[in-house]
């Protein structure tokens, strides 16, 4: 195993590299730090030449991206173009603040999609069945930021109305909460229902299918016809190689899901990566947005990575070494 | 299973269909055997979900299409008397107005036409560019097939929507044609993909080795043999891409990079409720509303479409 992810690990290394190019010269295709500088009133002359000294503007865009190449490696993705600031220190925070989103929600949408994935397989046809093929059908329809203004909505109504704070519709925390857990979790609860949502849609429509192939299998025939219990059978014969398509695609919506956290944070507040990235895209800052691009990369990669290792588990006949 | 089975089955059932073509003569009827798009056809009427989300949606495109005869109001010109109304059909304020007394019917359904064009634009040329790029790749494999599977993978690393945000933050979008035309030019991938493993497939089949032999050219095998192969997963994937399309677009001018007033687009509309969903909830709700309908008909159509292209479906 430990032999399996040092491999994996250095085959992502050209896909990192890849990404950097990708990131960077895509960039520099459609924009660069000077320009966005300029539109903004009120910078001397001065900072700006100080600016192209500083990241080396003046000379070629591949020279360039070797000088962005090192800080993003041994510098911690460096400085922004103006003030100066290093971006890893609010970087950092706000991608703690989204895991803090994206994992409860993608550990909630996975083990709610497998549950009713798994019971609309078993019950096809049933009123069960039609009723989640349906709420997943308006998962896949509504948008993702309207779903979340609705709930914003619904909460601060219900506020007026009832004079109780159930959920908060903004912000991470209060100004001296009585119980800081539990006013974390008033906050985070709106932001992780709209999140998982529409994850929840697309993966218990893989579970269900998923689940429906492995039950006509012919092994799964085989454990009936020897006797085995059906909730054995079920359980432990068919959900365990139905799994791995579900696997699949959760890894494979990681970046999507990023892609919502920033939707669901600016609507929520939520100081994360998603409000972060909307920020710098604002204020035009280029530096910042390819370290964003950059992480998001890495987040992606890694969630490949895990979902690799889950395949093992579930399939022993798929060997790692 | 054996095969000899497999093969007495098949003679039993080609001496029944036999046997039902020879009772139908001596009645005087004739069978017409159907081709695969009369017989997709013919499925997709027979789904009813289907087809009534194709009259719905007719309606609400329709309805945009001919928005300048149908909505009471100018969709930018504010009737004063009338500001902050809830919905209302006595002065035909059927979706309520605004804090300065703009239309919000009106709004909704030139909001619709906005982004109903900016789709199609969208599910057009990306669909162009996907069957080029996916069939050049499936069909000549080798160096250009690898480099297009490497592309689509790099760009799966990196969240959709971001990219989205940086190119049309910086290449100034806010004008319906340009949201479409970057739309398009990012959302042919997953369709490139779909149409490499079609025509992967079909290279290697009889026909096209007949047609090889023949001495058909290259172009006259892909648009003559191939392409009407892999056209049914091209129609399905060109219409769920309106729906996706709509939902970002709307999306990224909710954001405030995508579409930007003067302009209506029902994002824009969505944003311009934001600040007062409480109080005017309404001016929120049916441009929302407006979205999940289109989107909600759509997929179901692409259903439909799928349903009836799949050989494996029979006509009931």
């Amino acid at each position: 195993m430990g032999t399996f992810i040092a491999r994996r690990l250095l085959y992502s290394i050209p896909v990192l590299l890849a990404a950097t190019i990708l990131v960077f010269f895509g960039m520099t295709a459609v924009t660069d730090p000077i320009s966005q500088i300029r539109l903004q009133p009120n910078v001397s002359q001065q900072t700006i030449q100080n600016i192209i000294d500083r990241k080396h503007l003046d000379e070629p865009v591949v020279v360039q991206y070797g000088f962005w190449l090192r800080d993003v490696f041994f510098n911690q993705f460096g400085n922004t173009a103006l003030g100066d600031q290093p971006i890893w220190p609010d970087l950092s925070r706000a991608i703690g603040n989204t895991m803090q989103l994206v994992f409860v929600s993608e550990l909630i949408a996975v083990v709610l999609a497998v549950v009713l994935g798994v019971f609309s397989a078993k019950k096809q046809y049933s009123f069960f069945d039609y009723a989640t093929t349906t709420i997943s059908f308006f998962g896949f329809s509504v948008p993702i930021f309207w779903f979340a203004l609705i709930l914003q909505a619904l909460a601060t109504w219900f506020f007026l109305e009832t004079g109780f704070r159930l959920f908060y519709t903004f912000g991470q925390s209060s100004f001296a909460p009585e119980n800081a857990f539990i006013d974390r979790i008033q906050h985070m609860v709106l932001p992780i229902v709209t999140l998982s949502y529409v994850s929840i849609a697309t993966y218990s429509r893989y579970q269900r299918a998923s689940m429906l192939e492995v039950l006509h299998s012919d092994y799964v025939r085989t454990a009936r016809a020897k006797g085995v219990k059906e909730r054995v059978v079920t359980m432990k014969h068919a959900l365990r190689n139905a799994l791995i398509p579900v696997v699949t695609i959760a890894a494979l919506s990681f970046g999507a899901v990023l892609g919502g956290a920033v939707i669901t944070e600016t609507i929520f507040a939520w100081p994360g990566m998603g409000k972060f990235f909307i920020d710098a895209l604002i204020r035009g800052e280029v530096y910042t947005l390819m370290a964003w691009l950059m992480v998001t990369a890495v987040a992606v990669i890694l969630a490949n990575l895990v979902a690799d290792i889950v395949y093992g588990w579930l399939d022993p006949r798929i060997r790692y070494d | 299973m054996t095969d000899q089975q497999v093969r007495k089955d098949d003679e039993i059932a080609e001496a029944q269909t036999q046997a039902v073509i020879d009772s139908a003569h001596l009645e005087g009827l004739e069978i017409k055997s159907l081709t695969q798009w009369q017989l997709a056809r013919r499925k997709f009427f027979q789904h009813k979900l289907a087809m009534t989300s194709l009259v719905i949606l007719l309606l609400v495109f329709l309805a945009a299409l001919f928005a300048d005869f149908i909505a009471p109001y100018d969709f930018a010109e504010p009737d004063v008397p009338n500001r902050s109304s809830p919905p209302t059909f006595e002065g035909q304020h059927y979706f309520g107005t605004d804090k300065i007394g703009r239309d919000y019917f009106s709004r909704t359904l030139f909001g619709t036409r906005t982004s109903v064009y900016v789709a199609f634009i969208v599910a057009s040329v990306s669909t162009v560019i996907g069957v080029i790029i996916g069939g050049v790749a499936g069909y000549y494999g080798g160096a250009i097939d690898n480099l297009l599977m490497r592309m689509t993978d790099l760009f799966l690393t990196i969240p959709f929507l971001a990219i989205l945000l940086v190119l049309s933050a910086f290449l100034g979008a806010g004008s319906p044609v340009r949201v479409a035309f970057i739309l398009g030019f990012l959302f042919w991938t997953g369709l490139a993909r779909i149409v490499r493993g079609e025509f992967l497939s079909l290279r290697e089949k009889e026909f096209v080795e007949a047609a090889k032999v023949l001495g058909a050219s290259d172009s006259r095998i892909i648009f003559r043999h191939i392409l009407p192969n892999t056209l049914g997963p091209i129609i399905v994937n060109a219409t769920l891409t309106v729906a996706a399309a709509i939902l970002v677009e709307a999306a990224l001018s909710f954001l405030g990079f995508g579409v930007q007033p003067p302009f209506p687009a029902l994002g824009v509309l969505i944003a311009d409720g934001q600040d007062s969903l409480t109080t005017l909830w309404w001016l929120a709700t049916f441009p929302g509303l407006t979205i999940v309908l289109i989107a909600l008909c759509i997929n179901f159509v692409g259903d439909g479409l799928r349903d009836a292209f799949d050989p494996k479906q029979r006509v009931k």
